[in-house]
């Protein structure tokens, strides 16, 4: 390999050993065996003949990373861009069809209990043991990674205090509110003081007060050292937390680096939307050339062009689109960011 | 190129170990369930005892000798159900939306053990309706001759196989049926197994419909009734002693392949 020489081509690489590195990381899931879920790849759907699509629905395909230790690691895409089912084979707790992943220093195919021993793993949705109580809940869990009953009570009222829940330690989980549930995941993830805690989408569906009170406690998580990796669709939320951020989208890796980089690679600087009423396609050919003009594409009656500068390209794009005898219904300005060049690496943006 | 860093070892913990703890989870849950358990083990068995062997015999549709005969079959099923519930039930509704089931898997074992561990848990409870369900049909029916110490020891190696045999049926169950498929569960393959399980009837009396009779045999539920039958009623017909055991731990032993995988299966995406 050409890793150990000066100038490197892999970008960034973190000056620290890996907490976690997947090589060529692919996972197939059988096709639906109903036609209920709409998961079908575009131009893949059965002909007229009905033939129903038994091609395997391909959630990741050949996912290289690496994470060093202690890093603030952010798998940033859409929904379905695999994020979930990297995070569930970092955590076996779904076997990747091939490639490998080391986690912590083991295989989390061969070596799963291994991994298991140096995780946490705080899920989507709060699946916490309704059948136990709150503190119980974080008892028996250290409980089964081999911790006393005492170190662990003595864990369990820490971390309650810390997450801001002690006062409902002997209640029932039902009785939490959603924000309250998802620390009382995080309490979990961390009580028996794993060296990885795996994050998947944790502000989702927390109020606004939440998520920052959510942020404030991941912050002081990452100061004590702890390695962290945490997917979002969240562009602002990966912005502030995160060392470095993975850009995945169907399954693929489009970019890893620090927000600022990222940022800094953004095509143009500022990326202006029209919509038109009419197909956007003769339009990009012509806005390309508008002085100032950086780049454009058409995306259905979508017209994307990004340049230099942000209000003096309009008058010009929109006479543009007038020449090809399309009007303009809408125009939509977007700053410099993570949001501009997820949509130059993918075509679409974060939230649909 | 980095290098994989080895970091230090946390402690690892016993297999055996993480095992207890898991138990010790599923027993505290299962003590805090304990009416409801009892109501659903022994309401069953205690409504047979008063139509079959009060109310009828006294009607004169059956004999008199007609409630024993039927003791065997009564506590059969009330141990396979309450083996079947106890693990089938909790496992649904872990494995159901929210995947509660998730903090164990996580626990540093292989996945076979926490399945294991819902195994025991599952004779655990078929040994506690015994205790419950026998006493009570003594109570009802009057002294079980055969209830001596002599037979104290082939009532507990059935009930022990026995419970085995429905727990590993109640984890392929659990593991492989949704929420909204639990009633249905009940009646396409419990009800069947009681009714074809020779709990009502011995199963020499099968012979009346030979293809029958061997059809039954699949039928775990047989051999619990045929084995309680010999140790609780030896002058009815029974099958011998070491048939019941060798036909519970085959059985045990094919459950456990199916339910396995189906296990592993849901647990790992």
């Amino acid at each position: 390999m050409a890793g150990d020489e000066p100038g490197s081509t892999i970008p960034d690489p973190p000056l620290v050993p890996d907490a976690i590195r997947t090589i060529s990381l692919r996972k197939e899931y059988p096709p639906p065996a109903t036609r209920r879920r709409r998961k079908v790849a575009p131009g893949v759907e059965g002909g007229a003949t009905g033939a129903p699509s038994s091609a395997p629905v391909v959630a990741l395909q050949g996912l290289d990373l690496a994470v060093g230790e202690g890093e603030f690691f952010g798998l940033l895409g859409p929904n379905g861009a695999g994020k979930t089912t990297t995070i569930g084979i970092l955590t076996t707790r779904v076997k990747p069809t091939s490639g490998t992943a080391v986690v912590a220093g083991a295989d989390v195919v061969r070596d799963e209990v291994a991994v298991r021993r140096r995780i946490g793993v705080v899920p989507q949705r709060p699946n916490p043991d309704r059948s136990l109580g709150v503190r119980e809940n974080l008892v028996f869990h250290a409980a089964y990674f081999g911790i006393p009953r005492a170190a662990a009570t003595l864990r369990a009222n820490a971390l309650l205090e810390q997450l801001g829940i002690a006062d409902k330690a002997l209640a029932k989980v039902d009785h939490l509110s959603g924000g309250q549930q998802q620390r009382l995941m995080i309490a979990r993830a961390l009580i028996h003081d794993p060296l990885i805690v795996f994050l998947d989408e944790p502000t989702v569906g927390l109020d606004p007060q939440a998520r920052l009170a959510l942020w404030e406690i991941l912050r002081a998580l990452h100061a004590e050292g702890r390695t962290i990796v945490m997917t979002t669709h969240y562009m602002e939320e990966a912005d502030r937390l995160c060392d470095r951020i993975a850009i995945v989208d169907r399954g693929q890796l489009l970019a890893v680096d620090t927000p600022a980089c990222l940022k800094a690679k953004a095509p143009g600087g500022t990326l202006i939307e029209l919509a038109l009423d009419g197909d956007a396609g003769p339009t990009a050919a012509r806005a390309r050339l508008v002085p100032g003009v950086l780049g454009a594409d058409a995306a259905g009656q979508t017209l994307r062009v990004y340049g230099e500068r942000g209000g003096e390209l309009i008058p010009p794009l929109i006479r543009a689109a007038e020449e090809h005898g399309r009007h303009v219904h809408d125009i939509h300005l977007s700053p410099p960011s993570l949001e501009t060049l997820f949509i130059s690496l993918t075509g679409r943006t974060l939230d649909r | 190129m980095t290098t994989i860093a080895i970091p230090a070892e946390p402690r690892a913990p016993s297999v055996l170990r993480v095992f207890g703890a898991l138990l010790a989870r599923d027993v505290v849950v299962a003590r805090r369930e304990l009416p409801y358990f009892l109501v659903r083990t022994t309401l069953q068995p205690l409504l047979f005892i008063v139509v079959f062997g009060y109310l009828l015999p006294r009607m004169g549709f059956v004999g008199r000798g007609y409630g024993a005969a039927l003791l065997p079959g009564i506590i059969a099923v009330s141990l396979a159900l309450s083996s079947v519930q106890s693990v089938a039930l909790p496992m649904v509704q872990d494995f159901g939306w929210t995947r509660e089931i998730e903090d164990r898997l996580l626990a540093p074992v292989p996945l076979r053990v926490i399945a294991l561990e819902k195994i025991v848990l599952g004779v655990i409870q078929g040994l506690v309706a015994g205790v419950f369900v026998l006493p009570m049909a003594r109570l009802i029916m009057g002294p079980i001759d055969a209830l001596s110490g002599a037979h104290i020891a082939a009532v507990l190696a059935v009930t022990i196989l026995g419970s085995t045999a429905f727990s590993m049926l109640g984890l392929l169950m659990g593991s492989a049926i949704e929420p909204q498929q639990v009633g249905l569960m009940f009646s396409v393959v419990v009800a069947p197994m009681i009714f074809f399980g020779c709990a009502y009837y011995p199963w020499q009396g099968l012979g009346v419909v030979p293809a029958m009779k061997w059809a039954v045999l699949v039928n775990p539920l047989v051999y619990v009734a045929e084995g309680m039958r010999g140790a609780l009623t030896p002058d009815l017909p029974h099958m011998s002693l070491a048939v019941v055991m060798g036909a519970l731990v085959a059985i045990s032993a094919v459950f456990w392949v199916f339910a396995i995988r189906s296990f592993e299966k849901r647990a790992i995406g």
